[in-house]
């Protein structure tokens, strides 16, 4: 406790010290792979204290872009700057104040998870004691106090990602990167690493999180940034984002599809037609209004529906949206 | 502590991972000593029968090989554990620590030597059970260990680079099974001279072939008459060719370490 509180009180003295806004900051970054850019002018702001998600299809340089913020990479152009420090000039104090938890458990199988977690805590320069006492600390923190023995390798696969986080938290870093820190886990280890991020922001943390699951990105992050091809191309919260792709919409099942065009034209010009899954859907401005309106309108045309309901968008079709016409 | 002083306090947790390993999982130890000690007795009593050393024990000769052939099969140790730790990502978390970034290689070089220190004490204690001893006095045997461990140093080098190049688990087991001809392809084992013609000019000039025929020098132990310029010459080759080796790939470890970050 005494750790994460004097961790708060620095993460303030920052802020007053240097003024800053944002505590993971990027411009313009590119990082070409011959002819291929990962990043192709990439620019984000993470502001404190909040969990930003970084969204996009496999191969968009959302992992790239991790790695140039955490100084494992280096950018071919672009500045970048973490807890107020550039990652390319200043590596060394960025590394002092972030942690990553990357998308395979960086783990020495062999040892065991205290083993890790002492091993870690002295590379990060704790004296003997101290990283005894945080390793012992966080393994009660995530649960793992009495099996903390127990060689990494036979650890369950959500054990060894809450092991993984707590190795990214050993200095209680105020900036924490979470590449894809749930890809492979079964729903129970995703639910026990989405309790152990909460818990974290909770306690003060800027953290950074890439996921292919949007669940996940409108669970967790406060903000998402989409990325595409190497660049940002949405940015906003979960809600925004949704609202991008138009507002609520009024949609029908009908049992029959030879329904399916007398349905369609009882929404409206605007209206939508799936025959695959027999929907037809349309923009619904007025919520409530319209669907009692749609359903007087099915019943009086004697159209059977199996399903008539307001839909409100979802990331998946916001990701969908944005990132199918570039691809 | 200043940076010289974190830099070895940083190598040396990393070496005393090695350390733990061994302590969590000794039977993998075990087996890892115990297999030079197996070699040596295939060769000693199922083939060295059959094969006779002008003026002199075919044991006696063998030891030496069989201790410069062990340090050129540490190489595998060396490339697959950093290989490993590159695949895994341990590496990279290495290098998003506030750590020594030097510590990450020599914490692997001083974990290597140690284990290669442990291996050579249980070769040399089999040697001396199977009747094999160092007649030239302590001096000139240490002088022989200085020369054997000289060369698993440069080996370090050449495998800490295959292991950054080499990342995917199928290239480190065929790399794994090509060591072996660089260490049969030597004087390790039988002379060069009984070998085809090009052959025996490859197995002479042998890195292992110059470090193996300067330790049987050394302990004055019997080799084979072989007049070629390479076993005339074989001290200096054996000081010669791990320095070569060194300033090869120490560069080029170095070199493919940074471009880790590119």
């Amino acid at each position: 406790m005494p750790l994460s509180v004097l961790g708060a009180l620095n993460r303030r003295l920052y802020g007053t010290l240097y003024g800053m806004t944002y505590t993971i900051e990027a411009h313009g970054l590119v990082k070409r792979y011959g002819a291929r850019a990962a990043l192709d002018g990439f620019d984000l702001a993470v502001p404190e204290e909040t969990v930003h998600g970084l969204l996009g299809p496999n191969g968009a340089g959302k992992t790239t872009a991790v790695r140039v913020l955490t100084t494992l990479l280096r950018p071919d152009a672009g500045t970048a700057r973490v807890a107020g420090f550039d990652v390319t000039r200043d590596g060394g104090q960025v590394r002092r104040r972030i942690g990553l938890v990357g998308q395979h458990a960086a783990l020495d199988e062999a040892l065991s998870g205290r083993a890790n977690l002492e091993m870690f805590g002295r590379l990060s320069h704790l004296r003997p004691k101290a990283a005894r006492l945080r390793a012992g600390e966080l393994l009660d923190r995530f649960g793992l106090g009495d099996t903390g023995r127990k060689a990494v390798k036979d650890y369950s696969g959500g054990m060894r990602r809450r092991l993984d986080l707590a190795a990214g938290l050993i200095l209680s870093p105020p900036v924490l990167f979470l590449d894809e820190p749930t890809t492979g886990l079964d729903p129970r280890g995703r639910a026990e690493v989405w309790a152990a991020v909460r818990a974290l922001v909770a306690d003060g943390t800027t953290v950074l999180l890439t996921t292919q699951y949007l669940e996940e990105a409108d669970q967790l992050a406060h903000r998402i940034t989409v990325v595409n091809e190497g660049r940002q191309v949405a940015e906003g919260s979960p809600e925004e984002l949704k609202k991008t792709v138009g507002g609520d919409r009024v949609e029908v099942v009908v049992h029959d599809p030879a329904d399916l065009p007398a349905a369609a034209a009882l929404l409206g010009p605007a209206a939508e037609t799936d025959p695959d899954t027999r929907r037809v859907s349309a923009p619904a401005p007025d919520r409530m209004a319209t669907l009692s309106a749609v359903v007087h309108d099915l019943a009086a045309s004697g159209i059977a529906a199996d399903d008539v309901a307001i839909r409100r968008p979802t990331l998946d079709e916001v990701f969908l949206h944005l990132t199918r016409g570039a691809a | 502590m200043n940076r010289l002083t974190w830099a070895l306090a940083d190598g040396w947790t990393v070496t005393r991972r090695e350390v733990t390993h061994w302590t969590a999982n000794p039977g993998q130890l075990v087996a890892g000593l115990l297999f030079p000690v197996m070699v040596l007795l295939l060769f000693a009593y199922l083939l060295g029968g059959g094969i006779a050393v002008p003026g002199g024990d075919y044991r006696e000769f063998l030891m030496p090989g069989m201790f410069a052939m062990t340090m050129v099969f540490g190489l595998e140790g060396t490339f697959t554990a950093i290989a490993n730790d590159v695949t895994k990502g341990v590496t990279d978390r290495f290098r998003s620590l506030p750590m020594a970034s030097s510590a990450v290689v020599s914490g692997r070089a001083a974990a290597d030597m140690l284990t290669t220190v442990l291996s050579l004490t249980v070769l040399i204690v089999s040697g001396l059970a199977v009747g094999w001893s160092a007649r030239n006095g302590f001096g000139d045997a240490l002088a022989a260990v200085g020369l054997l461990l000289w060369l698993r140093f440069a080996l370090l080098w050449a495998g800490i680079w295959l292991g950054l190049k080499i990342r995917n688990p199928e290239a480190v087991m065929a790399l794994q099974i090509l060591v072996w001809p660089i260490g049969f392809l030597s004087n390790a084992i039988t002379s060069p001279a009984t070998m085809p013609g090009w052959l025996g000019v490859i197995a002479d000039w042998n890195p292992l072939s110059s470090t193996a025929a300067a330790a049987r020098e050394l302990f004055g132990n019997p080799g084979w008459a072989n007049d070629t310029w390479a076993a005339a010459h074989a001290l200096e080759l054996a000081l010669a060719w791990p320095l070569v080796i060194t300033a090869i790939f120490a560069p080029l470890s170095v070199r493919a370490y940074r471009n880790l970050s590119r």
